[in-house]
């Protein structure tokens, strides 16, 4: 009896975090629409998530490309066809690696960023003091927040290929000693739209997941029980990078499966 | 100071877009709307292999890709829809036929143009075709000793 009660308290208490995170989404989404001057809060945001995260990005991209480059010339020199090398190094970046990469470095750089500022901004009540001002927290802090991740994630991801590819050409090309020509060519040969549809589709997936996990953590980060006042937003940081990054992963099966029929 | 921050925003998105139209017009040859050329079809007992997006070869020189591959279900046979670039002629007396590159690389379709037959015009179909050789088949009638 006590395993039944505890069972279902446990699939209820499931069932009501998986709705409130779905309310929480389409309340963000509706706000998009709804709330007056959006553009200069949109491009603050990007600023945020995407110019100063253009570095990092650029800096993960390159070496993922380069040691795609040097893995996959030792595995391919066995079968005597490096010439494959393109087609390995830009399918994996593309369909793979550059969207998943760039997702998770994004929660740990700018979604941590978002639940910090939020969190802060509700335990110190500053939220409330929006809402007393007719200025709805949602609107203000949360839609920019969606609209702005959905529009850098792609340009992100899609810097990461051409910087990964151009690593691996470093790499195969410059260091191993493979024709320039063959390379690219193995390139635009193998790289169909197809791929890079599904690369753009799972960037746009990873930006809603990881700005609804995120601002959800902080924003609601005064009602948690496992501490208080700057425990709490900690607490929530921590939990908010984590949760992205693995949804990121677990979202990136069910879409890989999906496409791939 | 907005002002910068909306001109460093603007690079940013410059750059990025400029990684997506490289990303998909040059590495991923994505046709900015219809595609100059014309539609010819060819009709295949076996395509086993072949792909929509394959290239479409004359002498070695790709002029064009398969847009489409069907069935015929009354026939049992493969409708294969092909894109040849405009200024490509073929006549009714050109053979397609499916070739692969190297031992195990892509199918593609190779087309030896005609010589003296009529002009192909959009929609008509190529009646000489060469299936795709099945090394499998080949491989065990060399063994068993049937050739």
């Amino acid at each position: 009896m006590k395993v039944l009660v505890w069972l279902g308290s446990w699939a209820l208490s499931l069932l009501n975090t998986l709705g409130s995170f779905f309310i929480f989404f389409v309340d963000g989404i509706r706000h998009i629409f709804t709330t007056p001057k959006m553009a200069p809060k949109v491009i603050r945001q990007m600023y945020a998530i995407g110019v100063q995260s253009l570095f990092v990005i650029v800096l993960i991209g390159l070496f993922t490309g380069m040691v795609l480059g040097l893995q996959g010339y030792y595995v391919l020199v066995k079968f005597g066809s490096t010439g494959f090398l393109g087609a390995a190094v830009s399918l994996t970046l593309v369909r793979e690696l550059g969207p998943v990469l760039t997702a998770i470095m994004l929660a740990g750089r700018a979604g941590s960023a978002m639940t910090a500022e939020i969190g802060v901004m509700r335990i110190t009540d500053q939220i409330d003091a929006l809402e007393v001002m007719d200025i709805p927290g949602m609107g203000y802090l949360v839609a920019p927040r969606f609209l702005a991740a959905v529009l850098v994630f792609p340009l992100l991801t899609s810097i990461f290929d051409v910087v990964g590819i151009f690593g691996g050409y470093l790499t195969g090309v410059q260091l191993l000693g493979i024709g320039e020509g063959i390379y690219f060519g193995r390139i635009a040969a193998s790289l169909t739209a197809t791929d890079i549809w599904e690369g753009f589709i799972k960037s746009l997936v990873f930006a809603l997941l990881m700005t609804l996990i995120c601002c959800r953590q902080g924003y609601f980060a005064h009602l948690r029980k496992d501490g208080r006042g700057p425990e709490a937003v900690a607490n929530a940081t921590t939990s908010a990078v984590v949760i992205s990054c693995v949804a990121v992963l677990v979202a990136d099966y069910v879409v890989t499966s999906s496409m791939l029929r | 100071m907005a002002k910068t921050r909306e001109a460093v925003v603007g690079l940013f998105v410059l750059l990025g877009l400029l990684c997506i139209a490289y990303l998909t017009v040059k590495l991923g040859r994505m046709e900015l709307g219809r595609g100059d050329g014309y539609t010819l079809e060819a009709r295949f007992t076996s395509v086993s292999g072949l792909r929509v997006g394959a290239a479409v070869e004359i002498a070695g020189v790709s002029v064009g890709r398969v847009t489409e591959i069907r069935l015929d279900p009354k026939e049992a046979m493969a409708i294969v829809a092909l894109q040849v670039s405009r200024d490509v002629k073929l006549t009714d007396d050109a053979i397609a036929s499916v070739k692969t590159s190297g031992l195990i690389g892509d199918k593609y379709i190779d087309i030896q143009p005609g010589g003296n037959g009529s002009p192909l015009a959009n929609g008509d179909t190529i009646t000489d075709t060469e299936s795709a050789v099945d090394i499998e088949a080949l491989i065990s009638k060399y063994v068993f000793g049937k050739v």
